[in-house]
């Protein structure tokens, strides 16, 4: 029987928050359970009549020890964990790890595998976008931008469905390439279902751009500046919203990212609004990248032909004594990586997340520390809800794309 | 239910009670984790639950009849689930919708609960991580018949 805790447990000290309950200020407790933080966020709030004077914000409610549990799972069983942490961009996740890995290795993946991967990487940040901008569109009150945001998605996960099995949680890259091949066939899906999102995004857009109640309730609303976003470790498009063109992919390329064309869309404001834009935006910047990718797509193997790290084809397992060895050992035990330590970091759909794995010589991480882009997002939450009003509280978080699987870990 | 000249139906209060219960059930948006990603999209326009009578996704746990546990449910938020599970009003029933939610899934840690059988009485486990739309879809039809053969009475104790 594991440990519960009961109500009351959880009590939090209003003194050691300085929050100032007295007079006209009054303490709101929103959330753990409420519609608008997406997820498991509580917010503590002081206001002043309709004015927030200050937001706390508590997290926590999700901690599933992540990082504890890939310790106890080799390096190829870790990745699926790893998944579970930014249940958006799960391949995002698997990229940032697996470069890590083969870091440490110092194995270079065949151009099919890499090139497979930045594909599947931007189709989910389409899709990660696509939830963002469906629930975003939910909390301000359109519920019909997520019915066309929904029916897009699915197109996208119905190409991981047919690649990996899984619709949600691919688990499809490997350290040294991929899982499988693509199946026959992929690539003609994959131009169809891409084919759809410049039309359906600028319905969206045409829905939303000028419509009059989203831009009374994103425009100005949550700015934060440049400086005190770099401050706060803000990264991703809440970042590039307030100018800043800081992208991961440009300014440390990996996985082959160099060789795309791509641009990196800035906002001005650092507000609500320009998030939006730039989220919208990336969107059709990773359509193109999708597109470029599939147009350059070479043939050849996706995985490593390292029997130390690969596992050898069923065929060969069942012919050659020395691949049955590799096979088995590969599956009971995973392979040793080189005593080391590394960061990789890349570019998620809701910013830098960054891999700071450790080995110690053994089969198994001795350390994975997630830099979660989304944790250093929600705690830059308070400075732009300062001076808002109640109901802006609900644009600012769902502006800023928290996950809490990735905060909590 | 039997039709008699096409005019009336004769039935038990009981059944017909069952039956309004099971047309309409209202879903608490209690989204925890991945599988709260898949839950919404149960009103996606693919799988659509409209047909099943179970769209209305309410926020507040005192218009809700079903608890939706989607997710890996941690130590912190016992204290939560338990709160919002008694504030909905009876009959209310519980799905345990993923790995984690039914037996902690790949969270054999000091975090997750073992199981949201440990704190709530469940109705119906769906497998999967997550479970695909179509499996949450075909879990709470199973609940309707259950609920319809007077199998799943919704939290209230009957003889």
């Amino acid at each position: 029987m594991p440990q519960v805790v009961r109500s009351g447990d959880y009590d939090l000290d209003l003194e050691e928050l300085q929050i100032d309950a007295e007079g006209d200020r009054m303490t709101l407790s929103v959330g753990p359970h409420h519609p608008s933080t997406h997820g498991v966020l509580r917010v503590i709030l002081e206001i002043e009549g309709e004015r927030i004077v200050k937001a706390v914000p508590e997290i926590g409610f999700l901690h599933t020890g992540i990082e504890k549990q890939a310790e106890q799972l080799n390096w190829t069983q870790a990745i699926t964990v790893i998944d579970r942490a930014d249940y958006l961009a799960p391949l995002s996740n698997n990229l940032g790890y697996v470069l890590a890995v083969e870091k440490l290795l110092g194995v270079e993946v065949p151009p099919r595998a890499r090139i497979l991967r930045v594909l599947f990487t931007e189709l989910q940040r389409i899709a990660s976008h696509l939830v963002w901008l469906g629930t975003t569109g939910l909390d301000i009150g359109s519920q019909s931008v997520l019915m066309y945001c929904f029916d897009l998605r699915e197109s996208i996960l119905d190409l991981f469905e047919e690649a990996a099995g899984a619709r949600l949680h691919p688990s499809f890259f490997r350290v040294g390439g991929l899982a499988q091949d693509i199946p026959e066939g992929f690539e003609e899906l994959a131009r169809r279902s891409l084919a759809r999102v410049p039309e359906r995004i600028r319905e969206i857009r045409n829905i939303l751009d000028e419509n009059p109640i989203w831009i009374d309730r994103l425009k100005g609303v949550g700015s934060i500046s440049a400086e005190q976003a770099i401050a706060w470790g803000v990264t991703g498009p809440n970042l590039r919203a307030c100018g800043v063109p800081y992208d991961v992919r440009k300014a440390y390329p990996y996985a082959g990212y160099e060789e795309f064309d791509f641009a990196v869309p800035v906002g001005e404001h650092g507000d609500c609004y320009d998030r939006y834009i730039v989220r919208v935006e990336e969107i059709l910047e990773s359509y193109s990248i999708c597109v470029q990718a599939l147009a350059r797509l070479p043939k050849g193997p996706v995985m490593v032909d390292d029997r130390k790290i690969a596992r050898p084809p069923k065929h060969e397992v069942r012919q050659s004594m020395e691949s049955l060895i590799h096979h088995f050992k590969l599956v009971s035990y995973g392979f040793d990586v080189p005593a080391g330590e590394v960061y990789q970091a890349i570019e998620s759909p809701r910013g830098e997340i960054g891999f700071y794995v450790v080995s110690s010589g053994k089969n198994k991480p001795w350390r994975v520390r997630i830099r979660p882009p989304a944790f250093y997002n929600v705690f830059a939450m308070p400075v732009m809800m300062q001076g808002a009003l109640l109901a802006d509280m609900v644009a600012v978080i769902a502006s800023v794309d928290p996950v809490f699987g990735e905060v909590d870990r | 239910m039997e039709m008699t000249n096409n005019q009336f139906f004769l039935t038990t209060v009981e059944k017909f009670v069952r039956w309004a219960q099971k047309s309409s059930m209202w879903p608490l948006t209690f989204g925890l984790a991945c599988c709260a990603i898949e839950m919404m999209q149960l009103v996606s326009p693919r799988y659509d639950m409209a047909q099943f009578g179970g769209e209305v996704f309410r926020s507040t746990p005192r218009q809700a009849d079903l608890m939706i546990v989607s997710g890996r449910l941690s130590n912190k938020m016992v204290p939560v689930i338990e709160q919002v599970y008694r504030q909905m009003p009876d009959p209310k029933w519980v799905v345990a919708m993923g790995a984690c939610a039914s037996s902690g899934g790949i969270f054999d840690n000091y975090a997750i609960v073992q199981g949201v059988d440990e704190v709530l009485p469940v109705d119906i486990y769906v497998p999967g991580c997550p479970p695909t739309p179509d499996a949450v879809v075909y879990a709470v039809l199973q609940l309707h018949d259950a609920i319809q053969k007077g199998q799943a009475h919704g939290g209230v104790m009957r003889a």
